[in-house]
């Protein structure tokens, strides 16, 4: 009896020991990476980084605001696109789960979630890039509207779905039609966690690179025009990886360091937002 | 435009008695979920400007006969319903009758309170008119104190409208409820069940609130509590496996029922 006790003892301590390290081994990429960009990237960033343009081939200095702006600009439009789509979207199918056309789009839209970003990146290419026979940012900024998009919708439609029916009767029940109910009540109900859906859908749209390789393809130079070509921090941190020079490899290293710290930091945002919805609850 | 229909002997007596009107005529009313059948032919009248309790054992169709009075009832998918109701005349079942009217007239509070998590206790208020276009902010702050009063609420909350609606008590979110459908100005009240989910004094508080109301509007209210029905009705209603099985005056339902079954229900042998 005794036996089996030690042993069933020591099984527990050796999975617990197991689990522990597994877990362990999941977090270490992270903080190795994290720490890796902070020692390498940090040397790099100053003043000039976060304000200059990118300076000539082979001169140290310059920095990567045009990239920083470029990226924004082309979040900024990827959101215009398939933020209001994938919200109404997921409206729709959260609100007609049994309808043939809701069963399509989610099943669209999971397909869509698993599609390679380089794909989305063609799309966009022969859709804007090819018709308008230039690289633009509006070409990017669809290319990662259609990775967006999916995520969008998803979320959406898991967020309309947890709002209690409750809810939902009780402005039927004060004569509210059925398609203001959606818009002034469940979707408010649901807003906060769809914001938070929308932030975990930027944070990864925006460190792709390969759909904006042959749409925005990059800029040396400030532009906010969005039918020209434009900058994007993946972008210039992937051509300064791959030049032979010294300091833009340094830079490459600090636009590494930016970028993580703004998909970091959103996901952070989001988490706190989703975690606020739950509360008055 | 009003229709005659088959006298139910004692309400009928009590209303010519009083000289009341009866409000909502129901005839012959079916429902069903699927191919459940939950109503089987139900016939009664509602009066003006009285309580009206519906009790019965659970599953009896209480709850359906209510949502079927603000046609609340079809918004479950595979929900039915087959007769006739009548509110002041009008049948709220005819072909081009638009739910969403009905229900403006036809106010309803849950089992559970439900306020609007998002909105403050002022919006909560507001929401029926607000959503249904009303912008003037001297009528809807008019409107909002008025309703709130009309709950007893407002001395509990006037201070803190713009705090929301989900940080009062389970009671006082209840009687948010309450002036939330009455600031749409509703002719009926249908209550579910309003107090199953409160504490005893909260509960007291929506009964006499409910007797209160009844001055100015009609009040079905709908309990599985029979001395609430008892001290908060003036008719009651007694449903037994979807049939109407006795109505009539509260008092002489409770002190000399006519159907043995109510008798056995009343005095707690079943249900």
């Amino acid at each position: 009896m005794d036996l089996r006790y030690y042993r069933r003892k020591w099984t527990d301590a050796a999975m617990t020991a197991v689990t522990l390290l597994c877990t362990a081994i999941v977090l270490a990429p992270l903080f190795l990476i994290l720490l890796f960009l902070v020692k390498t990237g940090i040397s790099a960033i100053n003043w000039d980084f976060f304000t200059k343009l990118p300076g000539p081939a082979g001169e140290p200095g310059g920095g990567m605001a045009n990239a920083m702006v470029g990226t924004l600009i082309l979040v900024t439009l990827a959101g215009l696109m398939g933020v209001p789509l994938g919200v109404f979207a997921g409206l729709y199918v959260a609100e007609h789960p049994k309808a043939r056309l809701a069963a399509v789009a989610r099943f669209t839209a999971d397909v869509l979630n698993g599609v390679p970003s380089i794909v989305a990146g063609l799309f966009a290419y022969v859709v804007i890039v090819l018709p308008m026979r230039h690289f633009s940012a509006l070409s990017g900024g669809l290319a990662l509207a259609v990775l967006l998009l999916p995520i969008v919708l998803r979320t959406t439609e898991e967020m309309v779905r947890l709002v209690p029916q409750s809810i939902r009767e009780a402005a039927l029940a004060l004569g509210i039609p059925w398609w203001r109910m959606t818009l002034r009540v469940t979707l408010p109900t649901a807003a906060a966690g769809i914001t938070t859906g929308i932030m975990v859908g930027v944070a990864r749209i925006a460190g792709e690179t390969a759909p904006l390789l042959f749409t925005a393809f990059g800029n040396r130079f400030w532009n906010w025009n969005p039918l020209q070509p434009i900058a994007a921090l993946p972008l210039q941190i992937f051509s300064y990886a791959i030049s032979p020079f010294e300091d833009w490899h340094r830079q490459a290293w600090a636009g590494a360091l930016v970028l993580v710290t703004i998909v970091l930091g959103l996901n952070i945002i989001a988490r706190y937002a989703a975690t606020r919805q739950t509360k008055p609850q | 435009m009003k229709q005659v229909i088959e006298p139910i002997e004692g309400v009928r007596k009590a209303v010519t008695e009083m000289e009341q009107r009866a409000q909502i005529q129901i005839r012959d009313l079916h429902a069903w979920f699927d191919t459940h059948h939950v109503l089987r032919g139900i016939t009664l009248e509602i009066v003006e400007h009285k309580v009206t309790a519906i009790i019965g054992p659970s599953g009896c169709g209480k709850t359906t006969f209510l949502r079927c009075l603000n046609r609340m009832h079809e918004l479950v998918p595979g929900a039915r319903v087959k007769g006739q109701i009548l509110i002041d005349g009008q049948d709220i079942y005819a072909p081009g009758v638009d739910p969403v009217f009905i229900r403006r007239r036809i106010g309803m509070v849950f089992q559970k309170p439900n306020p609007f998590p998002t909105m403050s206790i002022y919006d909560n208020v507001a929401a029926g008119l607000k959503l249904a276009g009303e912008r003037n902010r001297r009528k809807l702050d008019e409107i909002v104190e008025r309703a709130l009063r009309q709950a007893a609420l407002w001395d509990e909350v006037k201070d803190r409208l713009h705090k929301p609606g989900t940080s009062l008590s389970g009671g006082q979110q209840q009687r948010l409820c309450i002036a939330r459908a009455l600031a749409v100005e509703p002719q009926v009240l249908l209550m579910d069940e309003p107090a199953s989910a409160l504490d005893p004094a909260s509960t007291l508080r929506i009964e006499e609130l409910a007797r209160e109301l009844a001055k100015e509007i009609t009040i079905v209210i709908v309990t599985h509590n029979m001395q609430q029905a008892a001290r908060v009705s003036d008719f009651t209603a007694f449903l037994l496996e979807g049939e109407l099985v006795e109505y009539g005056p509260t008092d002489q339902i409770f002190t000399k029922p006519k159907d043995p079954r109510t008798e056995d229900y009343i005095t707690g042998r079943f249900g």
